[in-house]
């Protein structure tokens, strides 16, 4: 059974019909964060964060706290919110841009304020059309209430934000191709280093980029202390984590559980969460941490929910999707789809990543769809160590973005985990779950 | 405390220890140690991108060895790097397969086969067979997306060289990158074509076929091209070049990299124009620049005729024999098309047999010759890495198109500040820290208050701040300022521009000056004495005196001057008063040397071929003073002759020797009489010319990388095998200079008065175009398309004034009559100001400088109605 007896602390409000809206966030606590914060020096509020040991919630996990501490002093910085989530199957800021869209708006400022910005960026996916009108009013209406702009609530502290809508690439998602795109040009990633966004960032100056869901946590931690955010979860995964839960489930969606207490097992099997394998069919494989994670089989069902803990088993929590495949999921056409997207998204700047993700992709949709050969499994592998060399965790780079090194993982999943069935494509000529 | 700077960094490769420049990229330092490593994207001439992988090396770091892409890291102290692991190799061997996974068996047709960098490094590295089994990716092929330019989408590696090259060098933004994964591609903007001037620089650093030129398509395999290194000399820019040819058939130019010039760059007329000196073979018309003169031609019964050398050069001399019996009675124009040597033979016939000082290489486009002489130079390396540049000029893409390369080049790298003065358009405008906007005839106006002090004048357009603002940036002394200097507008006199080269000269004394000449060798012929007061050697008689061309035209006009021999070049197409040039040369007898037709053709009673550039041996001196060489690398078509030879038969048949015989030995004369540098340029291999009296500026000719000038046959024969890694050997021209003019040589004269323009009038300009009606354009069967019509160009506030719209055609009323033109709009013209283009016809075939410059006038004034 799953532990659940954490606060929710970012999807609290999610009950609520007008979740979104100023007046139901002032009746439930909104702002009250931020009031707290401008009574601090921005150094304490650092602080709070640092001790909350906030990891960030975009992929990597990196401490707030430890990034926040990074940036280059420079008279001028920005902070960038990164809410682009185009994975396929994860939609966990999906959910924060549309139901609490102020929390969000309140975790930039407070977050602004601790690293004395004066111009923040929120950029999300341009397909979330509700989301991007939520957040735009959230500003707006943060604006008017006196939480945005000059001297805000009366102190010495200003800071203007700007909503800037993604145009559909996957990539934009990657912190310095979002960099570039908010400047305006194409969605090619920087190479780091020299480019890390701390150092040189948007318009060359330092700059920190962090996902909505770290940047949601941070009035609760604010308001309740960095010690009481750092009480919850074990070790260096703190606090709790949104999940967006999908593929063969009873209840496919997004919940917040406390981190490390819960294992996969309970987001999968527990009633009052992913309610068990959809008509009770035997687990075949999970996805844990987006479609750039290795995979797991049943053998990892009681694996904790920490970034350490899945980190040491060869995967990661990632962008927090799980994907759940039962018996009758076709581990070769999982493979092949994930293959086809990253080869879409490749931004096609590295040949590896470009011409490999293709090339892979070709190979997986024989296999998939008849025309495979058992050679193509040796082949595909080896192309796969030419993008990642030696094939490991996390994977080597010949990349100028993990994108690249992130093609191999399911592939290689596949065909270790599920040989067998890539011999019955091969020998029936198709697929065997058609 | 002092800093220690340190000079070198000291790095492991493969174990043994190196020693760089800080700061230097790990794919040169390896180079350097002699370690080759492959490579696609980089290219030394711009930013590296590190986006085709194919320069991984192993760099050990915090997290242990990793991958790392050796263009794009620089080396610091201590760096451990491995180039030849395995894990290097199977990186390696892993990009370039997964590079020709998708490439197209296409080779044996296409124009990079045999000298495609892809297929050398596959032919090094790659693997014999393929293990790709899949749907190769299909596009159209190749697409159109400029003038001159295809694209072969199949056979691009997306390395970016060429959108790069048009985005970081040329500054234009036409094409670039659209769509992802392997269905990138390179594409022109949806609304403005790939018509950059510099648009074949991007087919020549294509690392594969996917960039054709149009006008070399299919027209020879690389394996049966010969190949010389010369000299552009379609402008004075002096562009260093390979020059191909498939047997006598000139095939192709490429961009030499040249350090102290053009760093491989060229732009599109200097590169393609190359058919016209074949000639179109079916032109006979002989007053078309694409039909190339080969015989002599002597005019009979008002026709000219094929005639002997014999017959011709007797007439010829004939003609001068009796002219040159009253003094003044002949002279000469023209020369800019000239060698060095040929200049120096007709400057020792004219001066020295025919005795007259009548001489001028420019066509009164250009400046006085002792102004010219007597600033103080820079190089083209000093203006580009001046603190301040100043320019006061025509649109340099358009004059001097690489000379605009260099410049914005540094303008943007460095950021060096560049103040504009101007009325016209100029690519540099939106780079310019100032620009002061002047009208036609007020450039000495301008220059007056800036050195002054002054408040800005009466009435002009540019402010107070803004001239504060440009002095702030040239300092008190003006050094490290260089001055841009050039003919902005050919329909205003000549001393209104310098009279403000000599208020910035006199003010400015640490500043230097690039005089922004435009034609071929004019620098050479004019330091060959080609000009009134000037001679050979750079020298200068200030106590002599002679007509330059506009008063010998004025001269054969009032019958004071009966004979004109005119070398090269279209005397009538050149002059920006074409209608009193044709009146003089009616009654003139006119002598020809030339290798192309023309309308000076139609007053010609002897009409003497000439070989031209490719054809002939020598050397030329671009704007900078620098001498180079030209090497021919075909045999000129029929019986054309060099111009010496042709000046020293003409002086046997006078009675006279002018005591040279061959090129070498013009060369040599010219080095022995005046220490101007000649012979030893021509033998000389090693460096990038010498430039005149500044051995300080001598620079090694370097290696290329192949993988950088695809198609360039010398890159390793020349350069490498002497290549020391030092720049030490100077040659021994200290000077080269005979007697040189100085400032103080210059007798001031008098006040200048424009006169004021009336309200109801525009002050026109008329500038200079790259693509013009001139023979490298006209003749040019690839470039002809490309020359524009005629049209005014006006500021919005003069468009609105006059209640019409941008492409309507409206009546313009010169000083001799009126035009129709339509209108353009364009925010860099002046206001109360109008723009025509040299050389550009409107739809009825008139050329709107004809009608419309007035003679009587320091500068020109037009009306305007509305139809
Ligand atoms: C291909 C790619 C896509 C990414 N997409 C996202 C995204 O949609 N949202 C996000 O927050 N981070 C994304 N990231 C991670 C970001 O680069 C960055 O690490 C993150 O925004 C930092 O925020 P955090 O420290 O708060 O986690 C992506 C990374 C890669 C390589
Ligand atoms: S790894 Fe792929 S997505 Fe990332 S920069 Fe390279 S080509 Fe683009
Ligand atoms: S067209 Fe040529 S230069 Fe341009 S990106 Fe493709 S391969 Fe490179
Ligand atoms: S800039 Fe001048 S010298 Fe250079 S290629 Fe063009 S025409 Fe030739
Ligand atoms: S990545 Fe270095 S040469 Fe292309």
């Amino acid at each position: 059974m799953a532990t659940l007896d954490a606060p929710r602390i970012v999807s609290s409000r999610a009950e609520f019909e007008d979740s979104y809206t100023l007046a139901r966030y002032l009746e439930t606590g909104g702002y009250e964060g931020l009031r707290k914060t401008l009574t601090m020096f921005p150094e304490a509020v650092a602080a709070e964060v640092d001790a909350a040991s906030l990891l960030g919630r975009g992929g990597a996990g990196f401490p707030a706290g430890r990034k926040w501490s990074m940036l280059r002093k420079s008279p001028v910085s920005y902070l960038v919110v990164n809410g682009d989530e185009s994975e396929p199957a994860t939609f966990k800021d999906h959910f924060l841009v549309e139901r609490d869209p102020h929390q969000l708006v309140e975790g930039v400022i407070i977050a602004a304020y601790a690293l004395q910005v004066a111009q923040a960026f929120i950029y999300i996916r341009g397909e979330f059309a509700l989301g991007l009108e939520r957040v735009q009013q959230a500003v707006n209406d943060a604006y008017a209430h006196g939480a945005l702009g000059s001297k805000i609530f009366d102190s010495d502290f200003s800071l203007d934000i700007v909503v800037h809508p993604g145009a559909g690439a996957y990539i934009c998602g990657e912190e310095t191709a979002l960099i570039e795109g908010l400047e305006g040009k194409r969605g090619f990633p920087r190479i780091k280093p020299p480019f890390f966004p701390a150092v040189t960032g948007l318009y060359g100056e330092p700059t920190v980029v962090n996902n909505v869901e770290t940047m949601s946590n941070l009035p609760w931690i604010i308001t309740n202390g960095g010690a009481a955010f750092a009480a919850l979860g074990v070790g260096k995964s703190t606090g709790t984590r949104l999940f967006a839960l999908a593929g063969r489930v009873k209840n496919p969606g997004v919940y917040e559980v406390e981190m490390v207490k819960n294992t996969f097992r309970d987001i999968i099997y527990d009633p009052r969460l992913g309610g068990g394998i959809t008509d009770d069919r035997a687990l075949k494989a999970f996805i844990p941490g987006g479609v750039s994670a290795p995979w797991f089989g049943p053998d990892m069902l009681d694996l904790a929910l920490g970034q350490d803990e899945v980190g040491a088993q060869g995967s990661m929590l990632g962008s927090g999707s799980i994907v759940v495949l039962d018996e009758t999921s076709c581990p070769v056409r999982a493979a092949w789809r994930i293959t086809k997207f990253f080869s879409r998204e490749s931004c096609g700047q590295c040949t590896p990543c470009r011409e490999g993700s293709g090339w892979i992709e070709r190979a997986m949709y024989r296999l998939e769809h008849g025309g495979g050969r058992e050679e193509d499994l040796a082949l595909v592998l080896d192309l796969c160590d030419n993008i990642a060399p030696g094939l490991g965790w996390p994977p080597q780079q010949t990349t100028i973005c993990v994108l690249g090194s992130s093609i191999p993982s399911s592939v290689h999943s596949a065909i270790q985990m599920f040989r067998d069935d890539f011999i019955a494509h091969v020998e029936l000529g198709r697929c065997p779950h058609d | 405390m002092t800093d220690v700077i340190k000079t070198t960094v000291t790095l492991n490769v493969n174990g043994r220890p190196i020693e760089v420049k800080p700061g230097e990229l790990l794919i040169e330092a390896c180079e350097q140690a002699g370690d080759y490593i492959p490579r696609f994207c980089y290219h030394p001439r711009m930013e590296p991108v590190g986006m085709c992988r194919m320069c991984l090396v192993e760099v050990d770091g915090p997290r242990g060895a990793t991958l790392q892409p050796a263009c794009y890291i620089h080396v610091t102290d201590g760096m451990n790097v491995t180039t030849n692991s395995e894990k290097v190799k199977k990186a390696q061997d892993g990009v370039l397969e997964f590079l020709l996974a998708n490439h197209p068996l296409d080779c044996p047709v296409c124009d990079k086969g045999g000298e495609c960098p892809l297929q050398d490094q596959t032919l090094t590295h790659g693997s014999g067979e393929t293990r790709f089994i899949e749907e190769k990716r299909h596009f159209v092929k190749p697409i159109e997306i400029g003038k001159l330019v295809l694209l072969d989408r199949e056979r691009c590696i997306q390395c970016a060289r060429c959108t790069r090259f048009s985005d970081e060098v040329a500054g234009d933004t036409e094409i670039a990158f659209s769509g992802r994964g392997d269905l990138i591609e390179v594409a022109p903007s949806p609304t403005k074509p790939f018509d950059s001037v510099f648009s074949g620089n991007t087919v020549q650093i294509c690392p594969v076929g996917a960039l054709t030129a149009k006008p070399y398509r299919f027209s020879a395999r690389p394996w049966d091209l010969e190949q010389v290194e010369s000299t552009c000399t379609t402008c004075a820019v002096g562009c260093r070049v390979a020059v191909q040819s498939s047997g006598n058939r000139l095939t192709r130019i490429l961009g030499v990299d040249s350090d102290p010039v053009n760093h491989g760059w060229l732009c599109d007329k200097g590169r393609f124009s190359l058919d016209s000196i074949d000639g179109n073979e079916e032109s006979r018309d002989l007053l078309s620049a694409a039909t190339r003169i080969s015989q002599p031609l002597l005019r009979e019964n008002g026709v000219l005729k094929e005639v002997t050398w014999d017959e011709a050069l007797e007439a010829a001399a004939s003609i001068l024999r009796n002219a040159a019996q009253s003094s003044d009675g002949v002279g000469a124009v023209g020369g800019a098309s000239l060698t060095n040597e040929g200049a120096f033979a007709w400057e020792r016939l004219v001066r020295g047999v025919l005795g007259s000082e009548h001489l001028d290489a420019q066509f009164g486009d250009g400046l006085d010759p002792v102004v010219l002489q007597a600033l103080p130079k820079a190089t083209i390396d000093e203006a580009a890495a001046a603190k301040t540049i100043v320019t006061l000029t025509g649109d340099l893409r358009e004059e001097l198109p690489v000379l605009f390369l260099r410049l914005r080049e540094n303008i943007v790298r460095q950021n060096s500040a560049l103040i504009e003065f101007g009325f016209g358009p100029s690519a540099l405008r939106s780079l310019a820290r100032v620009s002061l906007a002047i009208r036609p005839g007020e450039a000495h106006l301008a220059a007056r208050a800036l050195c002054d002090g002054s408040d800005a004048p009466k009435g002009a357009i540019f402010t107070n701040e803004e001239l504060e603002e440009a002095r702030q940036h040239i300092g008190d002394s003006g050094e490290g300022v260089v001055f841009v200097v050039g003919r902005a507008n050919l329909a205003e006199d000549s001393s209104v521009l310098e009279e403000a080269i000599r208020r910035f000269a006199e003010r400015y004394p640490n500043a230097t000056f690039l005089v922004a000449l435009r034609r071929a060798n004019v620098m050479g012929a004019l330091d060959m004495g080609l000009a009134p007061r000037l001679r050979p050697g750079r020298g200068v008689d200030v106590a002599a005196s002679g007509r330059d061309t506009l008063d010998q035209l004025a001269a054969l006009r009032d019958g004071e001057q009966k004979a004109l021999l005119v070398l090269g070049g279209c005397l009538i197409g050149n002059v920006a008063d074409a209608p009193a040039a044709r009146a003089a040369l009616e009654k003139a007898d006119v002598i020809a040397v030339t290798g192309h037709g023309g309308a000076t053709l139609a007053y010609a009673s002897v009409v003497l071929p000439a070989a031209v550039q490719h054809e002939r041996r020598g050397t030329v001196t671009n704007i900078e003073g620098r001498v180079s060489a030209v090497t021919p690398k075909i045999v000129a078509p029929g019986s054309a002759w060099p111009d010496v030879a042709i000046a020293a038969e003409l002086a046997e048949l006078l009675g006279q020797s002018i005591g040279l015989t061959s090129v070498e030995q013009a060369a040599k004369a010219i080095e022995e009489t005046t220490g101007y540098p000649a012979l030893s340029v021509m033998n000389d291999e090693l460096h990038d010319g010498v430039v005149v009296g500044r051995a300080d500026a001598s620079s090694l000719r370097h290696a290329l990388d192949p993988m950088a000038f695809p198609g360039i046959r010398s890159t390793e024969a020349v350069g490498i095998a002497s290549y020391t890694g030092s720049t030490t050997t100077v040659l021994a021209h200290s000077s080269g200079v005979t007697k040189g003019a100085s400032l103080s040589d210059l007798t001031s004269s008098p006040e200048i008065e424009v006169g004021i323009a009336d309200a109801y009038s525009l002050t026109l300009y008329a500038s200079r175009r790259l693509y013009d009606r001139g023979i490298a354009m006209q003749g040019s069967p690839a470039l002809q398309p490309l020359i524009p019509s005629s049209a005014l160009a006006l500021h919005h506030v003069d468009l609105d004034r006059l209640g019409v719209e941008s492409g309507t055609v409206v009546k313009v009323t010169g000083a001799r009559g009126s035009i129709l033109l339509p209108v353009v709009l364009d925010e860099h013209v002046a206001r109360g100001s109008a723009g025509i283009f040299v050389g550009t016809l409107n739809s009825s075939g008139e050329n709107p400088l004809d009608v419309l410059f007035d003679p009587e006038h320091l500068i020109s004034q037009v009306r305007l109605e509305t139809r």
